[in-house]
């Protein structure tokens, strides 16, 4: 398994844009996706599971993969949020 | 026979066609099953439909609308063929053994349960975006029809308890024929939005979700705040006549568009519009407006998820002074009140409306400010743009703003970037404290103007959507007709114009009173703008200032109202 921890920069944390974003690269990859964020950890390739986390600006979050591309999954998505989702 | 429902007459005209309920909450039974694999493949059905569905309300959105308003349905799309979502909904039905429908509310009720228990207003909101899916595949289970406004294919009349902003941009003027609603006064949202795009609407006509179904026929009259369900032939044949008989007036109302809007003796005054989006422009170009007197800026800041960037806001400003040949007031955003920005995550207010809104958050948040104002001077470039500022109390405020505006112009320079240097910078009164140093602020603003339905609010201490109350709020009020003079006076004596915002400046009632005041520009819904300039054109200046000094005379705000409705 291969995990990262990132922290949201987005001033409005993880809305509805940015949640959509990285649920649509999370979707992308064949490896079990999950992100961790105040002890609750939920399926990055689900919107409603984001969201529920609530994630704030500077949010800590573990990004965290396991199968055969779990590698380019994990840097993927940090890359996308360190990004700031292109806002 | 027909049934008969009163409300508040919200925005002119007559309109027959069948009713569209707009109902979020849907009816469903639940039972056990046992054959649990065929209930797993409803559900999988039913979110296939909706998939397809909401890809067609996307395109049109996004071709209509543009790709932000579409947005909002990219979310949707995900939420349909959410993974956990149909995990959860797959466990129920195994492990409860009940029908589709009762796991699929549960799940998404558990879903929703825990955005509204994070401690955040936008995240709670977005519970609403979860059940509207959730509720879409519970139709398309239950086999009911879920046609939404963004996929109309015939005409219809949206009946609803109230529209949401989100629900008004995505209609289609050809096809909406009018609005019925059960909340709202003349000046909410779905009333302000109906006159903007010159459809048809009731307002708080109560009862009216419960007692009409959808594909039952209705008239609407937007003129007299009725609603008629299943009309009877009679009906229908008085209604067409009466539709024809307004269609008529607006006709010849329509011969005077482009002539001036000048007394009998010569006083000229100016008509002009109120607008929120640039697509209202071409209403107001079409009612012979003479140029845009309030720019409601911050529906550029509305329904959507992050603060509009600097370029958007230029472009849009733009786009109006660009269309309209005369001067255009942008009057810079006030949010707060009754409008929220749920992405900012502001305060939660005992009082909003006295609170935390308009140039009192501009100032707290300059930031944020001087993108909108870099925005306007840019534009300024392209037409006679002019800058108004809300809510203003205090001359310091006016100050600090002003010194803002300064300092960005200042930048503007040092960029070499283009704008209009003597650009007028002005403000509302809307506020009493204002209206009573009106002489003080005179000297370091361009211009007033006059914000009345926050003004009568203020003053008679009234809320203007609380119907228990709605006799108190009072545009004939004595303390109103002479805060207006005061105003009035207080911007002469400086040689600058006074003019005014509000739903006021609209009613021809009060257009005689107004004119022998002295008001020099009357900003209002375009759709107004025809009938105020034929009650301005029958009078001469000096029978106008008669009757204002006669109107000033009274006592009571239901003397006022009936000496100028029998004028």
């Amino acid at each position: 398994m291969k995990k990262q921890t990132v922290v949201i920069k987005n001033e409005t944390g993880l809305h509805a844009r940015p949640a959509s974003m990285l649920v649509d690269e999370a979707s992308g990859y064949d490896s079990d996706i999950n992100l961790v964020y105040e002890g609750k950890e939920v399926n990055a390739k689900s919107i409603m599971g984001v969201m529920s986390l609530g994630i704030s600006q500077d949010g800590e979050v573990v990004v965290q993969a396991k199968g055969s591309d779990e590698e380019e999954a994990v840097e993927a998505i940090v890359k996308l949020i360190e990004s700031g989702f292109g806002e | 026979m027909s049934k008969h429902l009163t409300g508040v007459a919200a925005s002119p005209g007559v309109a027959q066609a069948e009713v569209l309920v707009l109902e979020d909450n849907v009816d469903y039974e639940e039972y056990s099953v046992t054959d649990i694999e065929a209930e797993k493949e409803r559900l999988e059905d039913a979110i296939q439909e909706s998939k397809v569905q909401l890809e067609k309300i996307k395109d049109k959105v996004e071709e209509e609308m543009g790709a932000e308003h579409a947005q909002i349905f990219s979310a949707h799309l995900m939420a349909v063929e959410d993974p956990e979502l149909i995990k959860a909904v797959e466990k129920k039905i195994d492990e409860e053994q009940v029908n589709a429908e009762a796991a699929l509310d549960h799940a998404i009720e558990d879903f929703a349960a825990k955005l509204e228990a994070l401690d955040n207003e936008y995240m709670q909101e977005r519970a609403g975006d979860f059940r509207d899916v959730g509720s879409r595949i519970l139709k398309n289970l239950l086999g009911l029809n879920t046609l939404s406004i963004a996929e109309l294919d015939h005409e219809v009349i949206l009946v609803a308890d109230d529209l949401a902003p989100s629900d008004t941009a995505q209609i289609d003027k050809n096809l909406v024929k009018a609005f019925a609603t059960e909340i709202g006064g003349r000046t909410s949202h779905t009333a302000i939005m109906a006159r903007s795009m010159e459809i048809p609407a009731v307002v708080g006509a109560s009862e009216i979700v419960d007692k009409v179904e959808t594909g039952d026929q209705v008239i609407v009259d937007g003129l007299e705040g009725k609603v008629i369900i299943k009309p009877t032939e009679e009906e229908i044949a008085e209604y067409e006549k009466k539709a024809e008989e307004y269609q008529e007036r607006k006709e010849r109302l329509a011969q005077i568009k482009d002539l001036p809007a000048e007394t009998t003796d010569g006083h000229q005054v100016e008509l002009v519009a109120n607008i929120g989006t640039p697509d209202d422009v071409e209403g107001a170009n079409a009612n012979g407006a003479e140029g845009i007197g309030l720019y409601r800026s911050e529906f550029l800041y509305m329904d959507r998820d992050s603060l509009p960037s600097e370029e958007e806001q230029f472009e849009a400003y733009k786009e109006v002074a660009e269309k309209i040949d005369g001067p255009i007031v942008i009057r810079t955003m006030d949010i707060g009140g009754d409008k929220e920005l749920p992405y900012l995550d502001m305060p939660e207010e005992m009082n909003p409306f006295l609170g935390y809104r308009a140039i009192r958050m501009c100032l707290d948040q300059p930031e944020i400010f001087k993108v909108q104002l870099r925005a306007i001077l840019r534009a300024s470039a392209y037409g006679d743009v002019k800058i108004m500022y809300p809510m203003i109390s205090a001359v310091e405020q006016l100050r600090e703003a002003n010194q803002i505006l300064e300092e960005v112009k200042e930048e503007l320079r040092a960029e070499d970037i283009d704008f209009d240097d003597d650009l007028e910078v002005g403000m509302m009164i809307e506020v009493p404290a204002a209206a009573m140093t009106a002489d003080i602020l005179a000297k370091e603003a361009d211009f007033f103007s006059i914000g009345t339905n926050d003004l009568i609010q203020y003053t008679t201490a009234t809320d203007r959507m609380n119907e228990q109350i709605a006799n108190l709020y009072q545009p004939f009020h004595p303390a109103l007709l002479r805060l207006i003079k005061r105003v009035v006076d207080a911007a002469h004596a400086e040689g600058n114009w006074a003019g005014m915002c509000g739903e006021m400046a609209g009613d021809k009632r009060l257009a005689p009173f107004l004119l022998g005041v002295g008001l020099d520009e009357f900003s209002m819904s375009a759709v107004s703008i025809p009938e105020v300039k034929d009650q301005i054109r029958g009078l001469s200046l000096e029978e106008a200032q008669e009757i204002a000094e006669k109107a000033l005379s009274y006592d009571t705000a239901g003397e006022v109202e009936e000496y100028l409705s029998q004028l």
